[in-house]
């Protein structure tokens, strides 16, 4: 593997939730590292954490939720900063300029009152990048054929609701990048689409990823996607990283009960498989998330020490590492 | 053996209203035939809009059909009456996709599976006994008897809804995505408990999702729908091995896989664009204007599906 230059660096992150029902603790120390230029994969089932993780990359968290502790580097031109202490104005520079987020669904990234070149021209615009919007919706027009956008002359002046799914998600990507970030966070970008159009955004993305020198962090819970685009790959579950490698390493390797257990629970679309294995019980609940491993409740080879003590990150080789007491 | 369900030329339209009349129709499902075996699994794939929920509703008779029919058992669904009509709707069952909204929330767990029951008159000596069997029938027990379907998760919920299907003894029941709103490792749970049932009770299953890889594991058949037609039907081993029409492999290489050295090392068939409005679809075949190896016949005349192999049917100019 080529030598690591990291972009960003995250350190014990820990994000709570002050709900009234008690303290969802979310985030539990979670720490990792991307390189300039791969694409690095947060991968996990609903609620363990990792849309709050890239949301609080750059503060995106709102109450009742808060960041309560740890750091998140991310290396600028001019060195490294901790974004967890940049105040709301800094931070807006970094967004956007810096580090670009797409979500999930489109049509609520979007403002349903402006054309989609008005919103390309406004995002320019904030951060200086062009002097009057009028100037912006004509790049505008670049910005949605650098995304395929079909027909973007005309596009430009569309609203939202007048284009499809796919279109919708073109600009919002468009959007994402008219200020040439060098991080793109790309938080389940296709889920909300059908398969084809899936597949025709993912390989958008992985070209302009190519084209324009990105780094993706791409959350999804879809293990497809990860084989497909991914080159490591973070397995989250109840807040923690379970186990982070390689993709192949990854996939032919598993250490984690978890990570193998899931592996085995997705039906593979290319062979007949003749028995699912699934796991038993369900995501505990982290306002009394479970001591020691949190996995541990669901774990086929649990031990005394897993109900008591929280697994050490353990690593197999340079580039594997594993939170399990069975690799101890 | 006479299949249990044969659907014939089904139709559905449904009428676009305009300020103060029809400005056109969405053709939902335009001519679909097909049958399913007694105790077997058809898998009805396709894309959002494609119809494949539409065609679940109609064979249950949910909605009524524009023009078509459907035979259940022989019998024509859409004429059935009075008793027969309600032996039907018992034999009959569906499950949704979602569970959050198909559980009234006000009631309890032994009103929700027992309310059916009581619809059809179903004489059950000991409901309690009867309810607490099913709920373990489903991998729940008797301590979820009371409780409200908030303090369940969403595969909990899933087993209820499932139960509840299970209190009419059914014969034949429509699974519309029933597992897409879970998590891969309790919708692994889901299916293996479908599995069982099915061969328990023999039960018919018209399996409706999006995810090939759920509905390869789960079926015995497959249909691929596209823009309210069936463009693929056949043994789904083979369908799926050998796809022959060309929207069936495109869909089919669209799905990631697994396995990050075979995704990385198959080739892609791509499609461009997206599937365009059920209410003017293209004229020929409707998969025309996205189809990679499209010819002049495509654009003018719609093919007709057809058996090329024996059992597996296609409806492309190119594929026979």
């Amino acid at each position: 593997m080529a030598i690591c230059e990291p972009i960003i660096e995250v350190r014990n992150l820990k994000v709570n939730f002050y709900t009234y029902a008690g303290i969802v603790k979310a985030i539990d120390g979670v720490s990792f590292k991307i390189c300039r230029g791969e694409t690095y994969c947060l991968v996990g089932e609903t609620g363990c954490g990792k849309s709050v993780t890239a949301r609080a990359l750059t503060k995106l968290i709102r109450p009742p939720g808060r960041i309560e502790g740890g750091e998140v580097i991310y290396y600028s031109d001019e060195g490294p900063i901790n974004l967890l202490e940049l105040n709301e104005e800094e931070l807006r520079k970094i967004r956007g300029a810096e580090i670009a987020y797409v979500f999930q669904d489109p049509t609520s990234a979007l403002d349903p009152l402006y054309t989609v070149g008005y919103q390309i021209a406004e995002t320019m615009y904030e951060h200086g990048r062009v002097s009057k919007i009028k100037e912006g919706i004509l790049r505008a027009v670049e910005v949605l054929r650098n995304v395929l956008m079909p027909d973007p002359e005309k596009r430009v002046h569309s609203y939202p609701h007048e284009l499809s799914g796919g279109m919708r998600q073109r600009s919002v990507i468009g959007i994402g990048l008219s200020n040439k970030p060098k991080l793109l966070i790309a938080d389940e970008p296709t889920t909300a689409l059908d398969a084809t159009v899936q597949a025709q955004l993912m390989d958008l993305l992985m070209d302009l990823k190519r084209r324009e020198n990105l780094t993706i962090l791409l959350i999804t819970h879809n293990l497809g996607l990860v084989a497909e685009v991914c080159d490591r790959v973070a397995v989250m579950y109840a807040g923690n990283i379970v186990e982070e490698a390689p993709v192949e390493e990854l996939f032919r390797n598993p250490l984690h009960p978890y990570t193998k257990a899931l592996l085995r629970a997705v039906p593979n679309p290319r062979k007949k498989s003749v028995r699912l294995e699934s796991i038993p019980g369900t995501v505990p609940n982290l306002i009394n998330p479970p001591p020691g491993c949190r996995f541990h409740p669901r774990c086929p080879r649990v031990m005394d020490i897993c109900r008591s003590k929280k697994p050490p990150e353990l690593w197999r080789g340079d580039d594997h590492r594993v939170a399990c007491w069975l690799y101890e | 053996m006479m299949p249990l369900v044969e659907v014939r030329n089904l139709k559905k339209y449904f009428p676009v209203k305009g300020l103060l009349r029809v400005k056109g129709y969405v053709k939902a499902v335009d001519g679909v035939s097909f049958n399913i075996e007694r105790g077997t699994t058809l898998g009805l794939v396709g894309e959002s809009g494609s119809g494949k929920t539409t065609v679940g509703k109609l064979i249950l008779r949910l909605l009524e059909p524009t023009s078509g029919s459907v035979y259940y058992d022989g019998k024509d669904v859409f004429k059935l009456k009075g008793k027969e009509l309600k032996e039907f709707r018992r034999k009959a069952q569906m499950v949704f996709q979602d569970p959050y909204s198909s559980l009234n929330p006000r009631m309890t767990v032994f009103q929700i599976i027992m309310e059916p029951v009581k619809v059809h008159k179903i004489k059950v000596s000991d409901p309690e006994s009867f309810v607490v069997k099913l709920l373990y029938r489903v991998g729940l027990n008797e301590t979820h008897l009371y409780r409200y379907p908030h303090e369940f998760s969403g595969g909990q919920r899933q087993r209820i809804a499932i139960a509840r299907v299970l209190a009419l003894r059914p014969e034949f029941i429509v699974l519309d995505e029933p597992t897409s709103a879970l998590d891969v490792s309790v919708q692994a749970q889901i299916l293996e408990l479908l599995k069982d049932l099915q061969r328990d009770f023999n039960l018919t299953y018209l399996f409706i999702s999006h995810d090939l890889g759920v509905v390869r594991y789960m079926s015995d058949y497959i249909a691929v729908m596209y823009l309210g037609k069936i463009v693929e039907y056949g043994p789904a081993e083979e369908v799926f091995e050998k796809p022959l029409h060309p929207y069936t492999q495109a869909l089919f290489s669209a799905i990631p896989i697994p396995d990050p050295v075979e995704t990385r090392r198959r080739k892609r068939i791509k499609v461009s664009g997206e599937p365009p409005s059920p209410i003017n679809p293209p004229p020929g075949c409707r998969f025309h204007p996205r189809c990679p190896i499209t010819k002049d016949v495509c654009r003018r005349e719609e093919p007709k599906l057809e058996e090329v192999e024996s059992g597996h049917y296609v409806a492309c100019w190119l594929a026979r």
